[in-house]
């Protein structure tokens, strides 16, 4: 099982930030096919948010198919968002490390990492569709 | 137990909870609250957001039945509020300062309470109270004020109420006891069968939890809606500083702030902004409410000025 958190003072509203925290639990391996996600009460509970906005979020999960309802137990998880297969994230999270810290070394601050980033992406968007 | 995310269309706006249309009340030559219409549908978790004085007690007041009004028509769960037992055993209404019995237990206002009201859910304060760590058995007034704040909730909620009114329910509270009453409170409409209306002077205690909003200001309603629907139908506009009548003549200005080189507006949209020198962006909760307080603060204070010649 797992439990949300919800930013109050983010630009992302409440119940976009639940659907991206089911979504990148499932990118990451931490829920599976079968699992179940909290009960609305259990949600609003512990984070004292609008019980609407909890349903708003697992309907919405529900609509792109990766979570189904059901009768009388629950909100169970039904498949994975497309992507490559849990553990990638992982992998390539670390490499990523490296690479900040070889940066850092070289004297980049965050916003310069940041732009680069930014760059680099955009750099090989173009690149794709040239190709 | 049938969870509530498959209640079938939940979502949906169902029959109002609370219809006021033209609602006034005098207190002689006072006037608490003028021409008050608004709607508040069942199911929603309701924050009512006004400054001090705004008329936020009044409109509670008559929404439980406990003052009668001037003028204007007031319906809660389909009648008008009196002061019989049929009406008072479905509304639940907690005053500002708590008010228990402060040398007796929790477990002795669970007995009181089943002597007072027809259908009493004492087990679930019990449930709800020791899930919460509290001891039924020691005095209230030894209680910390979070604790005293959820049982006198937990109190409430047991006479199964349908309409819950809470005066200014977290201002005392510390942020923690804060998060605790409020996940309580959300916990009870996710069961279903609830609308809440709780007032606050500030915003932010009520922002995560509430999906309505009725904002008040010298006594008037300035906002009633969905907040999601508010928000979506606000903007700030950001720009240079330049004639904006334009755009006052397509949307309503609720506030413009310039400075020498910079013109910032709130604007309730009537269209999308076709203005390419403004730039859009969606507006907070927060910015939604202090710009319709701020609108409003004008005429306030010209008011003092002119009782302060007047001596």
């Amino acid at each position: 099982m797992i439990s949300f958190r919800v930013d109050g003072h983010s630009v992302v509203p409440p119940y976009l930030q639940i659907v991206q925290q089911v979504r990148q639990a499932l990118r990451m391996g931490v829920l599976d096919v079968g699992d179940q996600l909290p009960t609305v009460r259990e949600v609003v509970s512990a984070t004292a948010i609008n019980p609407n906005t909890v349903l708003k979020a697992y309907r919405d999960l529900e609509r792109e198919g990766l979570v189904e309802a059901r009768a009388g137990h629950g909100t169970f998880v039904r498949r994975r968002p497309p992507g490559p297969p849990p553990g990638t994230h992982t992998r390539l999270g670390r490499g990523l490390a490296r690479w900040v810290r070889e940066a850092r070394d070289a004297g980049l601050d965050d916003d310069s990492i940041e732009s680069l980033l930014r760059v680099t992406l955009r750099a090989a968007a173009e690149e794709e569709e040239i190709a | 137990m049938i969870p509530i995310h498959e209640v079938p269309g939940s979502a949906l706006p169902g029959p109002a909870a609370i219809e006021t249309s033209g609602l006034s009340k005098r207190y002689g030559k006072v006037s608490a609250l003028t021409d008050c219409t608004v709607s508040v549908p069942e199911g929603r978790i309701c924050a009512l957001i006004g400054p001090n004085g705004a008329g936020k007690t009044t409109l509670l007041r008559l929404l439980a039945g406990l003052s009668r009004p001037t003028a204007g028509q007031v319906t809660v769960n389909g009648t008008t509020p009196r002061q019989d037992p049929a009406f008072l055993a479905d509304i639940g209404f907690l005053a500002q300062d708590i008010p228990l019995y402060r040398r007796l237990s929790a477990e002795d206002h669970i007995c009181i309470g089943a002597h007072l009201n027809p259908r009493w859910d004492a087990e679930s304060v019990r449930e709800r109270l020791t899930g919460l760590k509290i001891p039924l058995d020691r005095a209230v007034g030894k209680l910390s004020g979070g604790q005293r704040a959820q049982v006198a909730l937990s109190l409430t909620l047991a006479k199964q109420p349908r309409l819950l009114l809470l005066d200014e329910p977290v201002a005392a509270l510390d942020p923690l006891a804060r998060r605790n009453f409020l996940g309580l409170l959300a916990d009870a409409v996710a069961v279903g069968g609830l609308t809440v209306v709780l007032s606050s002077h500030l915003v932010a205690d009520l922002e995560r939890v509430c999906d309505h909003l009725i904002m008040l200001a010298s006594s008037r309603v300035q906002l009633c809606g969905d907040i999601e629907d508010l928000l979506a139908e606000h903007q700030i506009l950001t720009g240079p500083r330049k004639d904006t009548t334009a755009i006052e003549r397509s949307h309503r200005v609720v506030q413009i702030t310039r400075t020498p080189r910079q013109t910032t507006l709130l604007v309730w949209l009537n269209g999308p902004v076709v203005d390419p020198v403004f730039e859009a962006s969606d507006v907070s909760l927060e910015e939604l409410v202090l710009g319709y307080m701020g609108q409003d603060a004008e005429p306030a204070l010209a008011q003092l000025t002119t009782v302060g010649e007047e001596q």
